[in-house]
């Protein structure tokens, strides 16, 4: 076993296929979140048939998926339209690899790790505009054309906004911005005396559009395109751009979280009196809550089936409550879960944006990208290297 | 170069590629074009240089159809004209029969007609808000619209047991009486409805992305809605304070105190303020109805076999989209010789192509939400 972990390939190999296959998982039940959090907006219930409280819907839509006729339209390329969304998908989960989910779960820790993540993502772009441009579809034209201006114009805020979190870190790799966080006392986003909020606010901004989100979303708009881009994918062809589109807002919002949000750090993480409350108390009574809400759920169901799910997951999260508390397992799952908070508000910020905002025209997106964003982005590198030279020597 | 020289290349050959100019067919199958409303756009990029509607894929022959059918037997089939407000459509039919005929109709049915009248103004906005705002991106607002239509429809239920396509009114005047409450919870929706409509404002109004895509977009001035004949809150958008209610009022709407809405600019953004105090003034006008419903009885002296004497009459009406007109010819026997209908929505979307013009792709998708055009009303 020690010789397994000491092996320099054996534990990213396996982190690697966990991630290959854990993260479909992981992106279905994201999307049922989307939809119980945009039902709770939106005075409604979301998915609540299969499953108690819908919580196998992810499953049910994977099979559907899968079981799908696949169509390719007759006068498509088949070759791009084929690798389109294998593309997206590919660039988006292998920036997974550089993600550090806490201080030892890892595949690797490079010295270039955040531009590998902006690298990949520039490249998935190509998977929506090869995918448009295949279909020979009007519709999917348009839509990976505006694809096409949009990441243009919003990854250059992005990377302003990124290149003054990396030069208030001073490091390139993902593990070492954590590190210089935690050695500097602030999250990323508060420092340089808050001056560093100005790239955190435009990042996240820029994330959204690089995203494809709303209110950005007008490689997709379904009110116009239809479905844009993806107008003509079916089945499981497109069940891989919306695993792709996921990828992307989990790989964005890890990015997010590590340059500005201290990572897999909690909260305070230079403040030794928090160190049981928030990493042994608060994760055990969160787990503890949530098991005891699903045990109140098991007398609801009147199915019998659907009273082992939630019994099931009662227990499980009765036992992932308890791995806190046990003092050798506390420091192996602690980091990823401080760095799954946070992810998830990440993500419930990206749902709470499509619940509240109409979307962008063409051309405003571009007046905000070009006039706004990039300008104030600019500005703000400038502050915090001014800020930052006076402030450090 | 000898590029000009060149023959230009087979039909079968040439793709969309070869020019600037691209022809999108948007419907009859589009997410957002409210049904089945073809638009062959012709753009230059994302600009629009035209707009060509293809209509009548939910062509039913209804005027047709009325010439083969009682005038009793009609009354429900305009109901399906303009499903989102059918009550006005009953109503202005009925109005027109009874002009035929020429009853008078007592003024407890009167004021009920009001009530069930504005009530499904109310319905018809708020369903126009809801789909405006998806088709302009915000997926939120279309579920709080629905949720206050539902106690519109909750009353048109308890009132006549449908809840769309009601065939509320007979010709002569109502066939059913009121129920109970029906008072209590017309106040009641009318207290509930001013609240929301406040919801709706702070969702929208100030919001500045939503300001951006309908300020300025989609104009169409007081003169351009005359070329078009442009009724409705298109009309009182751009300034002219038009309204049939006052203008030339029917079914004792001059009793009430209530206000016309208009706006100047004539653009997305000014119809929609124009329709949300639409709907708060229809509220008023609910509210005093309400409070002060005539006792008395519902029909008036109308046989069991309607068989108007010869003769044509034409009633025009405010309904939720505009002027509605129906244009009655009878014969003197149990059929009507000739129904015409003047559909506001079919009138209103004359005006889309000049309105389109110059803007872009997803301003048209905001003016087609902006005309609140009803299929089944364009089509007929």
């Amino acid at each position: 076993m020690e010789e397994l972990l000491a092996n320099p390939y054996v534990p990213p190999l396996v982190l690697t296929v966990a991630i290959i296959l854990v993260f479909p998982l992981v992106a279905g039940y994201i999307v049922l979140a989307e939809r119980k959090v945009l039902a709770d907006l939106q005075v409604r219930l979301g998915p609540m048939r299969v499953g108690p409280y819908g919580a196998l819907q992810p499953l049910a839509d994977a099979l559907k998926l899968m079981l799908k006729e696949d169509v390719i339209p007759a006068r498509a390329d088949k070759w791009i339209f084929w690798l389109a969304p294998v593309l997206s998908t590919f660039t988006a989960l292998s920036a997974f690899a550089v993600l550090p989910l806490s201080d030892r779960l890892y595949v690797a820790d490079v010295n270039i790790g955040i531009l590998f993540v902006l690298a990949m993502s520039s490249i998935g772009a190509l998977g929506l505009i090869l995918g448009g441009w295949s279909a020979n579809s009007k519709y999917s034209l348009m839509g990976s054309l505006r694809a096409a201006a949009q990441m243009v114009s919003y990854e250059v805020p992005l990377g302003f906004a990124t290149v003054t979190a990396i030069m208030c870190a001073g490091t390139l790799s993902m593990q070492g911005v954590i590190e210089a966080q935690l050695q500097r006392g602030w999250w990323g986003a508060f420092d340089n005396y808050g001056l560093m909020l100005v790239p955190t606010a435009l990042f996240i901004i820029a994330a959204t559009a690089e995203t494809n989100r709303a209110p950005f979303d007008l490689p997709e708009a379904e009110s116009e395109l239809v479905a844009g881009f993806h107008t003509e994918y079916s089945g499981f062809r497109w069940a891989l751009f919306f695993l792709a589109e996921y990828a992307a807002i989990v790989v964005i919002s890890a990015l997010c979280v590590t340059l500005f949000f201290g990572g897999w750090l909690r909260p305070f993480p230079n403040v030794a009196l928090l160190e049981t409350p928030l990493n042994t108390v608060f994760p055990a009574a969160l787990f503890g809550l949530i098991a005891l809400g699903c045990l109140k759920g098991v007398r609801k169901q009147v199915v019998a089936g659907f009273r082992l799910v939630m019994a099931a997951l009662a227990g499980a999260f009765l036992l992932a409550g308890a791995l806190f508390v046990v003092p050798q397992a506390n420091p192996l799952v602690i980091g990823l879960f401080w760095f799954a908070c946070k992810l998830a508000v990440m993500v419930y910020l990206f749902i709470w944006y499509r619940g509240t905002f109409p979307r962008f025209r063409y051309d405003q997106l571009m007046d905000v990208g070009w006039k706004w964003l990039i300008p104030i982005s600019m500005a703000g590198l400038i502050l915090n290297g001014v800020v930052q030279l006076l402030a450090r020597g | 170069m000898a590029a000009t020289a060149l023959a230009p290349p087979p039909a079968a050959e040439a793709t969309f590629l070869d020019s600037n100019e691209l022809v999108l067919n948007m419907g009859p199958q589009h997410p957002s074009t409210h049904g089945v409303l073809r638009v062959i756009l012709k753009l230059d990029g994302e600009t629009v240089l035209g707009a060509d509607c293809v209509i009548g894929y939910l062509h039913r022959g209804v005027e047709k159809i009325a010439e083969n059918r009682t005038y009793q037997q009609f009354a429900p089939y305009v109901d399906r004209m303009d499903y989102v407000a059918a009550v006005s459509n009953g109503l202005g039919y009925c109005m027109a029969v009874e002009k035929l005929l020429d009853v008078e109709i007592p003024p407890r049915a009167q004021a009920v007609r009001v009530i069930l009248t504005e009530l499904n103004r109310i319905a018809s906005h708020l369903l126009w808000l809801g789909t405006h705002a998806l088709d302009i991106g915000a997926i939120t607002p279309v579920f709080l619209c629905f949720r206050e239509r539902e106690e519109v429809l909750k009353i048109f239920e308890s009132y006549c047991g449908a809840r769309l396509t009601t065939h509320a009114f007979r010709i002569g005047g109502l066939q059913y009486e009121t129920y109970d409450t029906f008072e209590q919870e017309c106040l009641a929706f009318c207290d509930l409805m001013q609240a929301k409509v406040q919801e709706y404002h702070d969702l929208l109004t100030g919001n500045r992305i939503w300001v951006n895509r309908t300020k300025g977009v989609g104009i169409l001035d007081a003169a351009g809605c005359k070329d078009y004949g442009v009724t409705g809150p298109l009309l009182r958008a751009a300034g002219v304070a038009w309204d049939l209610r006052k203008a030339q009022p029917y079914c004792g709407y001059e009793k009430y105190d209530f206000e016309i809405p208009t706006a100047a600019n004539g653009d997305t953004f000014d119809r929609y303020i124009v329709r949300m105090q639409e709907m708060e003034q229809s509220c008023r006008i609910v509210r005093q109805a309400a409070e002060a419903l005539p006792e008395g009885p519902i029909k008036g002296k109308v046989g069991k076999v309607i068989k108007p004497p010869p003769g044509e009459a034409y009633v025009s009406i405010e309904a939720p989209k505009g002027e509605l007109g129906y244009y009655v010819v009878s014969d003197g026997s149990l059929n009507p010789y000739r129904v015409r209908v003047r559909p506001p929505s079919f009138v209103n979307l004359g005006a889309l192509d000049k309105m389109c013009r110059g803007t872009l792709i997803a301003d048209v998708v905001a003016i087609i939400g902006t005309i609140d055009i009803v299929l089944g009303e364009v089509d007929r």
